[in-house]
């Protein structure tokens, strides 16, 4: 069952079971100590971190097919929170089927490690079937509106997660600019993909963390004051720093990247990260919603959860291809 | 028997899975739901969905207390709808067109409340324009005076009629927001229970936040 996995991946996600049980065993000291804090969304967020971890893990371990099964749900999902809280039209609900129809496509591509068609399916076929069947139905008051919503949609809910599914079936190429190179012998036996996602979702998730510890402890100039007033210069750059030494440290152990590829990554997560956050920040701004979903205890809705991810997803991923495909 | 065994699976299978995966659920107040019957739970109406929907919210431990009052005369209107919609949903059929009928229309109904079950009723009467709430009929007062004893739970459903709408035979997924209001009890007249259903059903309108939908 584990086989495919790499012994630096299975360490990590073991790592990561025991920091999530530190922080539970930190907010359990919390509250005998001080029982009138109100620590009751801290600890909801953790026990849904649980629920994440526990989920995430579970199917990467039974095998790299149902790991694309379960990002495509969570694509399903975030495609679901984003039609639900956007304004849309009647006359578009046969258009949405077409834009739910593409998930399944998609994943399916991704599964098939068919790359030519997986780069272009959404931002082309989509882009123009969705606009296509739309004029069948002959609603033009709100069309541009409508299709500009609708694409936006599309492409951050289901084509740059799908990016996070590829790294499970990528290859590195013998003819690539940079050669791979693994730190072990036992580790280039098994595949590369599972340990490229587990860096990138861990990578991801903490720069989240780094960035909002940082905001909290030091600066004042805020980056986008409108948009997100938490994030500051100072948070921004130590929550970037931070996510560039992890990369820096687990980069050369759990992948084939050398360390200078692992350094470089580790600032594209974090830049991107924090472009995704706001993006997904300005679009709730817009609508008046606080969050995107009720889905997720603690955190919101699965696109507040995946919202630095659906950047991060496709820079990390195209990152990997230029350098390694 | 068999009807119970196939409900059972067709709640459990079907229902259960759409309902909760496919469109998904963002309840308000759960605890405000009746814990048993007899019980009334009066909800807007603007899609089939609706009564899947609130069927599911009492899980299955509870599914053989919870009964969809419908239409006789457009769910009775063949053998096996007659026998899908009794046997395997659990409808309490009731007639929309009394002129001329001697019989009591709300036998069905009284005779649930009296066995302890709970019953689902759409005052509006029909599913009407997606994702609109028209008048409600009076005819759950004549319902709430015969018991006044029965709370009377109103629950405001949105996203469903935009899932699926009358007349659309495609589903679509969207998430359901459900907001359950405290029980209200018979008044003693009519004129003031209805206002009381009414404002309490705006009161829980107010509280969802309806993007645009035209």
């Amino acid at each position: 069952m584990y086989d495919h996995l790499s012994m630096p991946v299975r360490w990590t996600l073991g790592a990561i079971v025991l920091l999530l049980a530190v922080a539970t065993a930190v907010v359990w000291r919390m509250r005998r100590r001080q029982p009138n804090r109100d620590l009751n969304e801290l600890s909801l967020r953790i026990k849904t971190w649980w629920m994440i971890v526990g989920l995430f893990g579970f199917v990467l371990s039974i095998s790299s097919t149902a790991a694309i099964v379960f990002l495509a749900f969570v694509s399903f999902l975030g495609l679901k929170e984003f039609l639900s809280i956007v304004p849309t039209r009647r006359a578009d609900r046969r258009v949405m089927f077409w834009a739910y129809l593409a998930i399944p496509i998609q994943y399916w591509l991704v599964a098939s490690q068919w790359y030519g068609m997986f780069i272009i399916f959404i931002p082309i076929y989509m882009f123009m079937w969705l606009p296509t069947r739309m004029v069948t139905i002959g609603e033009t008051d709100g069309f541009l509106k409508a299709i500009g919503t609708l694409h936006w949609g599309l492409m951050t809910t289901v084509f740059s997660l799908s990016h996070a599914a590829y790294l499970l079936v990528f290859e590195p190429s013998a003819t690539a600019r940079v050669a791979h190179h693994w730190n072990s012998a036992e580790t280039g036996d098994v595949l590369a993909g599972p340990g490229l996602l587990v860096m990138l979702v861990l990578l991801t998730q903490l720069n989240d963390v780094a960035q909002y510890c940082w905001g909290k402890t030091l600066g004042n100039r805020r980056i986008a004051p409108t948009v997100s007033p938490g994030k500051t210069l100072a948070g921004a750059v130590g929550g970037v720093a931070t996510t560039v030494a992890v990369a820096g440290l687990i980069g050369p152990w759990i992948s084939f990247f050398d360390l200078t590829r692992s350094i470089l990554v580790g600032l594209v997560v974090g830049l991107g990260g924090i472009a995704g956050d706001l993006s997904i920040s300005a679009l709730k701004r817009d609508l008046g919603v606080k969050d995107s979903g009720f889905s997720l205890p603690g955190h919101g809705g699965v696109l507040d959860r995946v919202d630095s991810l659906t950047y991060t997803a496709p820079l990390f991923f195209h990152f990997v291809y230029y350098c390694y495909g | 028997m068999l009807n119970n065994i196939l409900r059972h699976l067709y709640f459990f299978f079907v229902v259960r899975p759409i309902v909760l995966i496919v469109i998904g659920l963002n309840i308000r107040n759960l605890d405000q739901l009746p814990k048993d019957g007899p019980a009334i739970v009066i909800a807007n109406h603007n899609s089939h969905l609706d009564a899947m929907v609130l069927m599911s919210l009492f899980g299955m431990g509870r599914l053989h207390k919870v009964r969809p009052v419908a239409a006789a005369d457009h769910f009775l209107r063949n053998r096996f709808m007659a026998w899908f919609s009794t046997k395997i949903v659990g409808i309490i059929p009731l007639k929309r067109d009394m002129k001329g009928v001697r019989s009591d229309p709300l036998a069905g109904i009284s005779e649930a409340i009296e066995r302890g079950q709970i019953l689902i009723l759409f005052p509006e009467g029909s599913r009407g324009d997606p994702e609109v709430t028209s008048e409600f009929k009076t005819g759950v007062a004549h319902v709430a005076k015969r018991h006044p004893q029965v709370p009377i739970t109103p629950i405001f459903l949105h996203g469903l009629g935009k899932a699926l709408p009358k007349g659309e035979g495609i589903l679509v997924p969207f998430f359901c927001d459900v907001f359950i209001g405290g029980p209200i009890l018979w008044t003693g007249e009519r004129a003031t229970f209805m206002q009381s259903l009414n404002e309490a059903m705006q009161s829980l309108t107010d509280q969802a936040r309806i993007p645009e939908w035209k």
